[in-house]
């Protein structure tokens, strides 16, 4: 598990915390007009622009980089331990494989382990938090107990025993496993954010008209956190490609498909510390924190696009 | 004379262009006067509360003077300003639930903040205890967390410490909005007792509430769309408003405790103009029954008898 | 008071209940015959110690009883201290096996975790102060925050060690050495804790920096900073108020936040072959001793566990408005 939340405010169990940078949940419903408002400070953001660039620049990368490719990622290519050339613009391995290859496959697992994961994160923990926050009584006392366990539990080491036992083959697997224990700030922080929400006067006027919890939960309190919601998922993103790339490096990656944290794995296995490849182990990691910075500039960015008050000053 | 105001214009910096909340306004406020400001929301009553002691870092002041015991306060330089906080104009803000620091002691705080001023606590002390006793505290609750006090007590304990060092000027904003009626007669009363004690000279008390001015107000302003409507003693606003924006406002309250800005106002047809390019003369034009074409010129602030100013062209 | 700490005990006890069963649970869900898949999986050439190894699995595990009485036993073994026998290392315990590692462990966690707490709050703090500072440190945290914890230890490893060879790369102390009470030895283990706590204590500190210039700021827009502003108190004293008052959430955060860094120092181990739990969790997993893996990681939540205790406990100390209760109003 790795940093998962480096804005948002680990929430303090005495006291109403709001997250940090969570963007401020304005009252009232959003006009329509507010999207296009929203994108248009947000594309002259620069931390959002900046962000986005490195970030789609390396997706687009990812997809089409290997319908150019000669060689595959596992293919024994070319000379081994040979310098970044034009052949081999990133060299190759000890094996003489392609590390651009490998690069440009392990990019697409990258993106993959953070959408699916973030994604699976996302859901369980907004629905576990709206729900609980919404719900109130013993329904919030159980998913809150619920939530603290998990959130204590090092999800890490779970993950390490689930994929030591069961093994993971695939992408999805590692991030469905990821995504189900990553969840618990999500639903801590969705949670105070609808409690907050809860009171409004906007929400007992949808009550008192007789509408059921599910549509006033999607039509009245969703979409007054729909800018909260997006940041959350950029960094549960973020945090699920930092812990597949833990996972890969230890060896517990999926055996099907090639990965930066594999690639990892393999240059320190096979000395490339020692023999100084360091085309072979430099590639992964930058390509990780420039994805994962990314992300989390860009979620600086979108906080000031999201909260007029930052926007103004 | 305490305070006087002369022109002032304070305008809030936004992407879309300046807005003007305060835009010109003039008057004065006597040694020992408490002053009511009312007005909708968005009038500038708010601004101008915290223009007197605190520009926030969207406001701009853009021109006018205030002049508090024949000093000239320097609004617009945060640095300077800081002298005249605190011993001269104090500040009973409408967040006064969480005003204090919710992790140290209040006696603690309090000590904090007086030394900060060269204030030595122990020889405040007594007069803190005894005012403490005044507004009905036990001097122990200087030894306890914010946390611990009741809505009631924190209003309390804030209007105590702000007023501490015998403020010339004390801004009351929304004093009582946050209490039940019961506490809120309570703080009404101590505010005027502590300007009879003399603890205050004058003061200027914001409220959404009506009924509090008319309790604790020896005068009142009233406000719209940054500029000053009428102001007179507030006997003389009740039984005899010039102004047709002030009749209205207080046509519209039927019973005291009524909040006037959640409701219709009667016969208003309409809202304020946009503060962001005010139209010229008379801002009222719009929704007033009597508007002329002189009132395309903007009405001055006279006054038509003793204490007695209207800006209007229909009162003469 | 109570309240919270009778709260917190509850979950933490929970918490533990539900790591147990997990970890009993899981190894039962492979698909198959688990001991013969153990065994096999072990590649161990002795058939001596096949024999005893079967034996010994079959009577751990006990697949012959009911469930719910495996389950107890699991229980009963756990609290008489007893996590197995080691297949890597048989027939060594896996309690002496993990109780070895664990000293090299803590002794890099304990003092990064501490340091780039103390030093990020510090950084952060700073940042919040001045503009200028504040556009250089935060996108630089947010980098740092964004490395894998391996990556920036095999930086390091390449580039202090290998490069320049200022430091040594791999293990706890020179192999050529006997652990022993010298300064020598003393020297050469420090030698070898550099690098793997240079390199967790740098990862950690951008997260530290950025939470706390965030708290800062959101504190200095508090209404408690506008009032003290407005009664003329000095930035002195309104800086100092919201510092201390960020520093709680922080302290929480130290917590939610262990995990995370107790992932990262496995996987730093890794990198420099250091002896300690991640060590260990790499050489269970590539010998597929599963006792020792599973005993190392149980003794891992077990310790995120009580550390995440002494934290509340910290906590309460420090924060009146536990002690006190949220309800607050006596009047």
């Amino acid at each position: 598990m790795t940093a998962t939340q480096p804005t948002a405010a680990p929430g303090t169990e005495a006291g109403e915390q709001p997250a940090v940078t969570g963007p401020a949940v304005s009252g009232g419903r959003k006009a329509q007009g507010d999207v296009r408002e929203t994108l248009y400070f947000a594309l002259r953001n620069p931390k959002v622009l900046i962000g986005l660039v490195v970030v789609l620049g390396f997706l687009l990368l990812g997809l089409l980089g290997p319908l150019f490719l000669r060689h595959a990622p596992m293919d024994y290519a070319g000379p081994p331990m040979a310098p970044p050339s034009a052949d081999f613009p990133f060299g190759t391995t000890t094996f003489g494989q392609d590390v651009f290859a490998q690069f440009v496959a392990g990019l697409r697992s990258t993106f993959l382990v953070g959408l699916l994961g973030g994604g699976v994160a996302a859901v369980i923990g907004m629905t576990i938090g709206f729900v609980a926050g919404y719900r109130g009584g013993l329904i919030d006392e159980l998913l809150n107990m619920l939530t603290n366990v998990v959130l204590v539990i090092p999800g890490f080491v779970v993950l390490i025993i689930i994929n030591a036992y069961l093994g993971v083959r695939s992408v999805p697997m590692q991030a469905l496993y990821i995504g189900i224990f990553t969840w618990p700030w999500v639903a801590r922080a969705v949670r105070s954010q609808t409690l907050s929400l809860r009171s409004r006067d906007f929400i007992d006027l949808a009550r008192l008209s007789g509408v059921g919890v599910g549509t006033i939960l999607r039509r009245e309190v969703a979409p007054n956190m729909y800018s909260y919601l997006f940041m959350t998922f950029v960094l549960l993103f973020g945090g699920s490609i930092l812990t597949a790339a833990s996972l890969d490096f230890i060896g517990l990656g999926p055996t099907n498909a090639m990965s930066l944290g594999l690639m990892m794995n393999q240059a320190v296995q096979w000395s490339a510390l020692h023999l100084g490849l360091w085309w072979w182990f430099i590639p992964p990691g930058l390509g990780i924190t420039l994805i994962v910075g990314s992300l989390y500039i860009m979620n600086v960015g979108l906080d000031e696009v999201f909260n007029p008050k930052l926007r103004e000053m | 004379m305490a305070l006087a105001v002369n022109d002032l214009k304070v305008w809030y910096r936004t992407r879309r262009g300046d807005v003007k909340a305060l835009d010109g306004v003039t008057f004065e406020v006597a040694d020992g006067e408490i002053m009511g400001i009312a007005g909708e929301s968005g009038c500038g009553k708010t601004t101008l509360g915290k223009a007197l002691i605190r520009l926030d870092t969207r406001m701009k002041h853009v021109g006018g003077t205030v002049v508090l015991d024949d000093d000239e306060l320097p609004l617009a330089d945060d640095a300077a300003m800081r002298r005249h906080r605190y011993r001269e104009v104090s500040l009973i803000p409408q967040y006064a639930m969480s005003a204090m620091n919710p992790t140290r002691k209040i006696g603690r705080m309090i000590r904090d903040l007086l030394s900060a001023h060269n204030v030595r606590y122990t020889e405040v002390l007594p007069e803190l205890e005894r005012r403490l006793k005044l507004v009905g505290l036990e001097t122990d609750v200087l030894g306890r967390y914010p946390i611990e006090l009741s809505g009631g007590m924190k209003q309390r304990v804030v209007l105590v410490l702000s007023t501490l060092l015998n403020p010339s000027l004390l801004i009351g904003d929304e004093v009582t909005s946050a209490l039940d009626v019961s506490s809120q007669k309570a703080v009404a009363r101590a505010l005027v007792e502590f300007r009879d004690h003399g603890f205050v000279k004058s003061m200027i008390v914001i409220t959404h509430d009506i009924s509090v001015l008319f309790q604790v107000a020896d005068t009142i302003l009233v406000m719209y769309a940054g500029h000053l409507a009428e102001k007179a003693p507030a006997k003389t606003i009740i039984s005899d408003p010039l102004h047709p924006y002030t009749k209205m406002l207080i046509g519209a309250l039927p019973k005291v405790g009524d909040r006037y800005e959640e409701q219709q106002l009667e016969g208003i047809e309409g809202r304020p103009p946009s503060l962001l390019e005010p139209p010229a003369g008379c801002r009222f034009r719009d929704r007033c029954p009597l508007a002329h074409d002189k009132c395309a010129e903007a009405p001055p602030f006279r006054e038509v008898s003793e204490g007695h100013h209207v800006a209007c062209w229909a009162v003469s | 008071m109570r309240g919270y700490l009778a709260r917190k005990t509850l979950v933490y006890s929970l918490t533990f209940v539900v790591a147990v069963t997990l970890n009993w649970l899981i190894p039962r869900l492979m698909p198959g015959d688990p001991v013969q898949r153990m065994v096999a999986r072990a590649a161990v050439q002795h058939p001596e110690t096949i024999a005893s190894m079967t034996d010994y699995y079959e009577r751990t595990f006990g697949l012959d009883l009911p469930v719910w009485q495996q389950y107890l036993n699991y229980w009963a073994a756990l609290f008489r201290g007893d996590l197995g026998t080691s297949v890597w290392l048989f027939p060594a315990p896996v309690s002496e096996v993990v109780l070895d590692a664990v000293p090299y462990t803590l002794g890099i966690m304990i003092p990064a975790i501490l340091l780039s707490w103390v030093v990020g709050n510090s950084v952060g703090a700073m940042a919040a102060r001045s503009r200028w500072l504040d556009n250089v440190a935060l996108p630089i945290g947010y980098l740092i925050t964004a490395m894998p914890y391996m990556w920036l230890a095999i930086l390091l490893a390449w580039g202090f060690g290998v490069a320049l060879g200022w430091f040594p790369v791999a293990g706890g102390y020179d192999f050529g050495l006997v652990p022993q009470w010298s300064w020598s030895f003393a020297l050469d283990l420090l030698q070898h804790w550099v690098l793997p706590f240079l390199s967790l204590f740098l990862v950690a500190l951008g997260g530290w920096a950025i939470g706390m210039r965030n708290l800062i700021i959101y504190e200095l827009e508090s209404d408690y900073s506008n009032y003290l502003a407005a009664l003329g108190a000095p930035k002195r004293l309104i800086r100092k108020y919201a510092f201390r008052n960020a520093m709680l959430p922080q302290i929480t955060g130290l917590a939610l936040q262990l995990g995370t860094i107790l992932g990262g120092a496995l996987v730093t181990e890794i990198v420099f072959a250091y002896p300690g739990l991640g060590k260990l969790v790499l050489s269970a997993i590539q010998n597929q001793d599963f006792f020792l893996l599973q005993g190392t990681l149980l003794f891992v939540v077990i310790g995120v566990l009580l550390a995440n205790f002494v934290i509340d406990i910290v906590y309460v100390l420090v924060d009146p408005r536990t002690r006190t209760g949220l309800t607050g109003a006596t009047a």
